[in-house]
């Protein structure tokens, strides 16, 4: 349980980085917080011939949070965007979902760029960013290129980033007005990957009225899958939505694979019934805003 | 030129002592302050995050020190077990664990110190929820569970006793953190 012998590269600048990311090319990958990287380093299942660390790039370690939304630098750990009032005020579902990501000590380290770009279909970033379209930005030696989330994650543990590429930021956009988020997970204990998990995003029309409705989901396909199920709460007020159908659109259009943790069946199940939880939670949260306008 | 074989010279400030090592880029700061630092109050027990043996502070936040390169945290302060207690005195923390029986065999015992003294610091007035919370990514194969979690409260009531003025609201911007 000892990670291989690699080369380390320690840029302090974003232009080190990228020089040592497109000398090593498909040999060389990014070290952020380690919180995935080195577990697979220790149990060997991954042996990069380069690592480059880029944990002293002071100019990665970034948030701003403005009206359109929330932008997170590559090194701005998980626990420090949970705990910022400023993006919470923003984008709610930042603070929403990170509560739900391993353990507090874990999200000491680990960054949330750091775990978009691992793409774990189980993670709940990247629903969070797929769900708000929101976008990664990608730099290397002489370019930089904005990809949105629908392009970003490609397949299970895979997104767009190529070899010598570092992302550097991530953008989540704040919600339009009278919205609300939510998120919603089953995992086996506290803090592990979730067996199933809905991230919602709900706004209301000027009567409280669902507007527009749309979830992403966890743990149940290759990447995060976003369901608009906007018709299926037929324009009601939260209340006389009728929610078994809207819990049936959002199972038929997963495809779940089983394993040690649940069955298919189960995690299409447990996928409906968070749905309906994450979007009734997401309406709630929207009326609160709208009572605030 | 530097491969996977080269040796980085290191400073770590690791319970206010500067010690210095020279380690591979693959070496665990588990196993530098273990092997290179004879510091073997860190316990290791799964090195892959899940178990939290190896909690050590990292500039006063607790983290898992197996999946930590040594050479990351060059330059850094580094808090571990052997840290706790000042001048042969158990800290709060470790005072509490002792009375309530919070350990049996001791392995798992290291990370829950760490984490809960980080914790305490940010947090002197827990709830029960946020208690359970703050310790759910430590395992312990002997207690149970029941007597970590009392020692934690246990542990709250004696620092708001060597402190007191400490209350929910004054909160941990007043209760004198310095990290
Ligand atoms: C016990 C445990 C439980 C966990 N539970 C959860 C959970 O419930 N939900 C969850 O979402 N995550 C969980 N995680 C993973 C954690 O959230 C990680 O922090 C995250 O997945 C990866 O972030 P990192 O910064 O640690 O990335 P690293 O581990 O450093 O890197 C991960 C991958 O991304 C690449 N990478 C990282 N940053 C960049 C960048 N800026 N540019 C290009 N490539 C980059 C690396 O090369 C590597 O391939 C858990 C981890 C542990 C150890
Ligand atoms: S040894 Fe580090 S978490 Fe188990
Ligand atoms: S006391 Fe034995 S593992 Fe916790």
């Amino acid at each position: 349980m000892k990670p291989p012998p690699f080369e380390y590269h320690a840029p302090v600048s974003v232009s080190e980085a990228l020089e040592a990311l497109a000398a090593t090319g498909p040999h060389g990958k990014v070290l952020a917080g380690g919180q995935s990287l080195i577990p697979l380093l220790n149990m060997r299942l991954v042996a990069p011939s380069h690592l480059v660390d880029i944990n002293r790039i002071g100019e990665l370690d970034t948030l701003t949070a403005g009206a359109d939304g929330v932008r997170v630098g590559a090194l701005a750990r998980h626990a420090t965007v949970e705990r910022s009032t400023e993006a919470a005020a923003v984008q709610p579902l930042l603070r929403q979902a990170l509560r739900l990501v391993a353990h507090p000590v874990i999200r000491n380290r680990g960054t949330v760029v750091g775990s978009l770009v691992h793409a774990d279909p189980s993670a709940e970033m990247p629903a969070v960013l797929a769900l708000l379209g929101g976008s990664v930005r990608l730099a290397c030696l002489g370019g930089e290129r904005e990809v949105a989330a629908a392009d970003f994650f490609t397949g299970p543990m895979e997104s767009a980033v190529e070899p010598g590429e570092l992302a550097v930021s991530a953008f989540f956009p704040a919600p339009p007005p009278r919205s609300g988020t939510a998120f919603r997970e089953v995992s086996r204990r506290h803090g592990d990957y979730a067996v199933a998990g809905m991230a919602a995003l709900v706004t209301l029309d000027e009567d409280l009225r669902i507007a527009s409705a749309r979830v992403a989901c966890v743990s149940v396909g290759p990447g995060p899958v976003v369901v608009d199920v906007s018709d299926a709460c037929a324009r009601r007020p939260a209340a006389s939505v009728p929610w078994d159908a809207v819990a049936a659109a959002v199972r038929d259009r997963i495809d779940p694979e089983g394993d040690i943790h649940a069955t298919a069946g189960y995690r299409r199940h447990l996928t409906g019934v968070l749905a309906e939880r994450a979007l009734k939670d997401a309406a709630r949260n929207a009326g609160t805003e709208a009572a605030h306008e | 030129m530097s491969d996977g074989t080269t040796r980085y010279a290191i400073t770590l400030v690791v319970n206010g002592v500067v010690r210095e090592a020279a380690v591979p880029a693959r070496r665990l700061l588990s196993d530098c302050l273990r092997h290179d630092l004879g510091l073997t109050g860190t316990h290791v027990g799964c090195e892959h995050g899940v178990c939290g043996a190896c909690t050590v502070l990292l500039d006063g936040e607790p983290v898992r020190s197996c999946l930590t390169f040594a050479v990351t945290v060059d330059g850094h302060e580094i808090t571990t077990v052997e840290g706790l207690a000042k001048d042969g005195e158990l800290s709060p923390v470790q005072r509490a664990f002792t009375e309530c029986h919070g350990l049996q065999c001791g392995f798992c015992t290291p990370g829950f110190l760490c984490t809960a003294t980080a914790f305490l610091r940010d947090n002197p007035v827990p709830t029960d929820e946020e208690v359970l919370v703050a310790v759910s990514g430590n395992l312990c194969r002997c207690t149970g569970y029941q007597n970590i979690v009392k020692a934690v409260h246990r542990a709250a009531e004696i620092q708001a006793e060597i402190q007191p003025g400490l209350t929910a609201e004054t909160g941990p911007g007043e209760s004198g953190r310095t990290a």
